[in-house]
């Protein structure tokens, strides 16, 4: 059985990796599985300069749900690659980098901090916190005007030589529309979704629970949500996608591949066992083996639909 | 003092899971690896019901005590999660992670002689400071407590404190037992009483008095502005939103003197001095 899956010329191991935000730097999470089996690990998102975060509470549970405002607290991109870097380079699987910016300059600034030919495996550019503020588009997220999107992706392929995977927001009224931005602006892949915003109020106090009033909602919850905006995108563009949002088992897994992914990341699922990942990918070897399928690949938008 | 780098996930047995008072159950649960490993002011993520995405996330709870290759829980229902951990039975498997954060600094009060131990506890905040307390009893090391509730039948584990050998200092806000208002009243008149020095920046510190606390926030808060006045080291031990409980989602962020630290992975004890309320 081969469950290899290969994006943007990368051969990677699996089709199972983490989801930017959820998996850190994967140091916290080797006390739980190897990480050398996981398909890929995607970094929290780093910025340019070091960000605070947003103020307390930044995260609730909602029907099964996560709403978080953690507002893309991180140490700046050269702390992240002086202390972050010797430990992943040592991983044997791919390491994705999640960088971001506040708009085009940032953006660009960020990605000229990738000029090795070999590592990361990738980028994947997060165009679509909902936590942060954005400067340059009459949207409040990158993701949201297809103009920014096509050209923040054209800049930052120009100034990187590694892929670069396109992160959505599907707080949007045509995510396909953005995926198409995002191709022809020479997005290798898209990843989605980011989360969906949302809010958790509490009656008592008359207050709404997050200190930044509103969050992004992950988790089962939105599941459905997302396998139809992967589904809607695979009918618009030729590049991978890689679905996000609610992947807790192997079958999960292989809904997503069916609606069109090539790869999944398992986001808020980590939060809940940090073993997750071992655990959904011998779930999907499981299924594949059962359905009699050779190839991971074979599996990628065979939705019948007939 | 050793304790565990290494955290686990862990399946253990449980062996009771009773309602010692009102919304209040102590669940105890097999788990030899965990109970000789952690020390007092360290928590586990449990999960409320195994395979389930309602409850999504894991509760973090302070680990009360060991009993041998047992731990115990003792917990508050405060919402779905927990009501559903109440109706856990006997014989079933629990899954938890730990042991997580930093427990607390108490090697001075076993070194330095004559060092006295203040505990500060609001309703179940004392359900780490017992275990505190125990260790600390069992190096002599005097022992005083301070209980603060709503109403009597909240004040948790007045026998047990008892029986180590603690003095227990209660008060309640309707005053149904102990002095009426709230654990902050006894505590000041005891360092009035005591003669406890004020704080100045330039004054050697005072090591006649530690003190640890753990309760709701505006109690901690309150016990914070006060403290500071007086020149004593404290610990407060802190409760959050949590997710991951291992540092990775940065979600239960609290400020400090510098900067964003996060309960699970920095805490859940911090210096008082450090904490910006």
């Amino acid at each position: 059985m081969d469950i290899t899956t290969k994006i943007a010329g990368i051969v990677f191991k699996n089709p199972i990796w983490t989801a930017s935000g959820t998996f850190g730097a994967g140091k916290e999470f080797q006390d739980f599985l190897n990480l050398d089996e996981i398909g890929a690990i995607v970094t929290k998102t780093v910025t340019l300069n070091a960000r605070e975060g947003n103020l307390p509470p930044r995260v609730v549970e909602t029907s099964s749900g996560l709403l978080n405002s953690i507002g893309l607290e991180n140490k700046g991109i050269d702390a992240f690659q002086k202390e972050d870097y010797p430990f992943l380079k040592k991983l044997k699987t791919k390491i994705i980098v999640s960088i971001a910016g506040d708009g085009k300059i940032a953006v660009q600034k960020c990605a000229v901090c990738f000029t090795d030919k070999n590592f990361p495996a990738a980028i994947e550019l997060n165009l679509s916190c909902p936590n942060v503020a954005h400067s340059g588009t009459k949207y409040s997220l990158i993701a949201q005007d297809p103009y920014l999107t096509e050209e923040i992706v054209r800049i930052v392929k120009k100034e990187t030589p590694r892929p670069v995977i396109a992160k959505l927001t599907p707080n949007v009224t045509d995510i396909a529309e953005i995926a198409q931005a995002a191709e022809a602006g020479g997005a290798d892949a898209v990843s989605l979704v980011n989360t969906y915003m949302g809010m958790a109020v509490d009656a008592y106090s008359m207050k709404p629970i997050l200190g930044n009033c509103a969050g992004g909602l992950s988790g089962p919850a939105i599941k459905p949500l997302a396998l139809k905006a992967v589904w809607d995108v695979y009918q618009k563009v030729k590049i991978p996608i890689i679905g996000i949002r609610g992947i807790m088992t192997g079958l999960d897994a292989a809904e997503f591949m069916l609606a069109g992914a090539s790869a999944v990341e398992v986001g808020t699922a980590n939060f809940t066992d940090p073993s997750i990942c071992a655990k959904i990918l011998k779930e999907f070897e499981g299924y594949l083996n059962k359905k009699n399928i050779k190839s991971a690949r074979e599996l990628v938008g065979k939705l019948r639909v007939d | 003092m050793k304790h565990s780098e290494w955290k686990k996930i862990i399946k253990g047995k449980i062996l009771s899971n009773l309602q010692i008072a009102p919304n209040h159950f102590e669940l105890k649960i097999a788990a030899p690896w965990l109970a000789k490993e952690f020390r007092a002011g360290q928590f586990v993520m449990v999960k409320s019901r195994n395979e389930t995405t309602d409850p999504l996330l894991r509760i973090p709870l302070a680990i009360h005590s060991r009993n041998g290759k047992n731990i115990n829980l003792l917990y508050k229902t405060v919402g779905s999660g927990t009501e559903i951990l109440s109706c856990r039975k006997k014989g079933e498997i629990i899954d938890l992670i730990g042991p997580l954060g930093n427990g607390f600094n108490y090697d001075s009060a076993l070194k330095i002689k004559g060092m006295k131990v203040l505990i500060v506890a609001g309703g179940h905040g004392i359900v780490p400071l017992y275990l505190l307390a125990k260790v600390l009893r069992e190096h002599k090391v005097e022992v005083e407590v301070f209980i603060g509730a709503g109403t009597e039948k909240y004040i948790l584990c007045e026998e047990k404190l008892k029986k180590i050998g603690t003095k227990v200092h209660i008060a309640t806000e309707d005053g149904t037992k102990g002095a009426k208002g709230y654990v902050l009243d006894p505590l000041m008149a005891y360092l009035k009483k005591e003669n406890v020095k004020k704080f100045s920046s330039s004054a050697p510190r005072d090591v006649s008095h530690l003190v640890y606390a753990c309760g709701p926030k505006s109690m901690l808060a309150a016990l914070g502005r006060e403290l500071k006045k007086y020149n004593v080291a404290a610990e407060f031990s802190l409760e959050a939103y949590m997710v991951c409980g291992i540092g990775a989602c940065l979600g239960c962020a609290v400020m400090t003197t510098s900067g964003y630290k996060m309960v699970c992975k920095d805490g859940p004890v911090f210096d008082m001095r450090s904490i910006v309320f």
